[in-house]
């Protein structure tokens, strides 16, 4: 791969190359091997502070960039708090250059603001790696779902990907339109009208509103969490009437191709979006992309620290 | 001492004038305008290569007195407003606390008197703490001294409340200015809706938000008689609402932003919340249709929104940032810069929108004409001034713009409020 890692930060897929993205799956490859040794640890961070900076609760995304940094020998160091830091009195900016001043390398953050790690990355000088703003981006959930397709399908040009569920409110699914269409797959959403972003169609995707479209010559489906609250704001009349139009059971599995893919960023809600048989039958990659979420991570965090090693 | 503006290209479309001439003020009015005028023991000034225009008037003004006077008061805000031109603004209600009382109208008039730089109007809210449920006592109000009734920030969501609102204002020949956004329509919403929204990942802000309220208050304003006037157009579709609404004769007037023909949503990429504003940054379609309704008349007036806030309020995250920007000391020159350079307007053209038509909807005596006998307020425009936007030379206390690094072509040169000269060559006098 000729390209270099050059950015100080990992905010977003759209602003990222084609090349770039290459660059990063080539990566992650190296990296997945560490996690299945019995001893799973390289000295590549030893020395550099990585703080998690989460404003809105996780669990999957937090450990897996915890477990990422510690395999990597980096320190850590975890802050979880409120989505708004207003209510403290102390804006995001304050508590970010009070982070600064601690003399830390990377800043994983997550957000419920879009756009609060791109804030960030113009005001403080270490890393920012986005783990989630809003409803713009994950770039590195992404990017792991995109390195679990290329594992399986040996390649992403042409393939037919598949995103059902909430797309307006979803940074996964930004992410990985971005990222599949850069590198040259054919991506249809599909999901109800009320839950379709405007305009979605001009960034390069189809648009569908009934799920038979979206399985048929499908490679890949990748069904988005229904976030539940959202049905008490009319987005959708009940969960009942969504996953009868929008949940993949096995019933409308048998509209699928036999190699398809499966898969979903987590957490499930079992019966709704995708029913336990799906989830858990042949098809489902869904613990691989965990797994996977590990490497992606590990190899981000190594091309970010690269770069202040040479600026250095 | 008497003053005389020697040599000026004077633009007064009250008189249908738009000729080089000079003016003499003498004891705070217009005193002549004509060819050759010689007087003895008055100050000369030339005005060669300059437009004299009747003293700008902002419709669309807050100066955030009282209750935020960290952002602005009244002396820093007319400080901004005769940089830009301005001699006279008219302030929305939405202070804490709220302007919707006698007692408050008459603060706001004593306090603007001591600041002493500008002719400083108020508008009264329509309904008590702009909570669109109860009107304010209009007669006490208008009595005081307000100009007309708003409850801008916020509609008036109950049509009803909206209709006798308008009913009781028109007894006092009182305009409704109306801020047209159907709040369940925006309800979150931080910039326009569309594909930019989408790719940012933010919640957009439908035009339709804005256009179904422009033709309910339209209607509502055929109901009741009154005067209706719309606040900070943005989209393509209410300037055709207002164009049918005047074909129909009904009493509707309607104003834009000079944000809203300059700037599209772009600005807000990278997440600048200075360019954050209510109603939101639209697209070029938008800004090409109130290009076109300014040239057509079918927008009478170009306000500012003028609305500073403090750096704490804008260097937040996007969803929670404040809406609005600064506007007074730029909206003259982007004003020159996109319609009269660009002819869209003439200097004619450039007068009624930025003070006759204002003057006109607000009532205001002897004001927005270069009409021997009216008050000498008088802009001095100078075509060939520039100025760079930076930080450092904003007047206003806060500092929230995104034209920030922009070149701006045309500058007040002068600026006479009430026979005085206030603002000189960059100086305040």
């Amino acid at each position: 791969m000729a390209v270099a890692w050059k950015r100080k930060d990992l905010l977003d897929l759209e602003s990222l190359s084609a090349e770039e993205i290459e660059l990063i799956l080539e990566t992650t490859g190296s990296f997945k091997e560490i996690s299945q040794r019995p001893i799973k640890k390289v000295p590549t961070l030893r020395g550099q502070t990585v703080v998690l900076f989460f404003f809105e609760p996780s669990t999957r995304t937090r450990t897996s960039f915890e477990l990422a940094a510690k395999r990597m020998s980096a320190d850590i160091v975890n802050i979880q708090t409120n989505a708004s830091s207003l209510t403290k009195g102390e804006t995001l900016k304050d508590t970010a250059r009070n982070i600064e001043a601690m003399k830390v390398n990377i800043i994983i953050m997550r957000h419920s603001c879009s756009g609060a790690p791109h804030m960030l990355a113009g005001s403080v000088s270490p890393s920012i790696i986005n783990a989630g703003d809003g409803s713009h981006e994950h770039p590195t959930q992404g990017l792991l779902d995109i390195f679990t397709i290329k594992e399986h399908k040996k390649k992403i040009e042409g393939l037919n990907v598949s995103i059902i569920g909430d797309i307006a409110h979803s940074r996964v699914a930004r992410s990985n339109i971005w990222g599949l269409t850069k590198l040259g797959a054919k991506v249809t959403v599909c999901g109800p009208a009320t839950l379709m972003p405007p305009e979605v169609e001009k960034l390069g995707v189809k648009v569908t509103y009934d799920i038979k479209e979206a399985i048929e010559g499908a490679d890949v489906i990748n069904m988005l969490r229904i976030q539940l609250e959202r049905q008490g704001q009319n987005l959708f009349p009940s969960i009942r009437d969504y996953s009868m139009a929008f949940g993949l059971d096995a019933g409308k599995m048998k509209m699928a191709k036999k190699d398809v893919l499966i898969m979903h960023p987590g957490p499930v809600n079992r019966g709704v979006e995708i029913t336990p048989e799906v989830a858990d039958g042949p098809y489902s990659v869904i613990l691989e992309q965990v797994t996977n979420g590990i490497a992606v991570r590990m190899a981000v965090l190594y091309l970010l620290s690269g770069v202040k090693e040479r600026v250095e | 001492m008497d003053i005389i503006l020697k040599n000026g290209r004077v633009v007064d479309p009250a008189n249908s004038m738009d000729t080089e001439a000079d003016i003499l003020v003498k004891a705070g009015k217009i005193a002549q305008v004509g060819k050759g005028l010689k007087v003895q023991d008055a100050r000369q000034v030339d005005c060669k290569g300059k437009v004299v225009l009747p003293g700008l008037i902002d419709s669309h003004t807050h100066f955030r007195q009282p209750g935020r006077e960290d952002e602005e008061d009244f002396v820093t805000g007319s400080r901004a407003a005769l940089k830009g031109g301005f001699t006279s603004v008219l302030c929305m209600a939405n202070t804490n606390p709220v302007v919707d009382n006698k007692g408050v109208v008459e603060y706001i008039c004593s306090e603007a008197a001591k600041a002493g730089l500008i002719n400083i109007y108020t508008v009264a809210a329509v309904t008590k703490g702009l909570e669109g449920k109860e009107l304010t006592e209009t007669a006490q109000i208008s009595a005081a001294g307000a100009k007309a009734l708003s409850d801008d920030g916020k509609p008036v969501i109950n049509p009803e409340i909206l209709r006798r609102a308008m009913e009781y204002a028109k007894m006092f020949n009182l305009p409704v200015i109306s801020h047209c956004e159907d709040p369940f329509l925006s309800r979150n919403g931080v910039m326009n809706e569309g594909l930019l929204s989408t790719r940012m990942g933010l919640k957009g802000i439908p035009r339709a938000a804005e256009t179904v309220m422009v033709a309910r208050d339209i209607e509502i304003a055929r109901l009741s008689g009154a005067r209706l006037h719309i606040a900070h157009v943005s989209t393509k579709e209410s300037v055709e609402a207002v164009r049918q609404a005047k074909k129909r004769k009904i009493a509707v007037t309607c104003e834009t932003c000079p944000h809203y023909f300059v700037l599209t949503e772009e600005a807000v990429s990278e997440y600048n919340t200075n360019a954050k504003v209510n109603p939101p940054l639209r697209t070029q379609e938008d800004v090409e249709a109130i290009k076109k309704g300014l040239s057509d008349g079918t927008i009478d007036i170009i306000s500012t929104d003028h609305a500073p806030h403090s750096a704490e309020e804008k260097d937040v995250e996007f969803d929670f940032a404040a809406t609005g920007m600064i506007g007074l000391e730029f909206a003259a020159s982007l004003s020159y810069m996109e319609l009269v350079k660009k002819n869209v307007l003439d200097w004619k053209g450039f007068a009624e929108k930025l003070s006759i038509n204002p003057s006109r909807l607000l009532s205001l005596k002897n004001k927005g004409s270069l009409s021997e006998g009216a008050d000498a307020d008088i802009t001095v425009f100078d075509p060939s001034g520039t100025r760079k936007v930076e930080i450092s030379s904003i007047e206003s206390k806060s500092k929230n713009t995104p034209l920030l690094g922009r070149e701006l072509a045309g500058t007040a040169a002068i600026v006479i409020v009430g026979g005085k000269i206030k603002y000189e060559n960059g100086k305040f006098c």
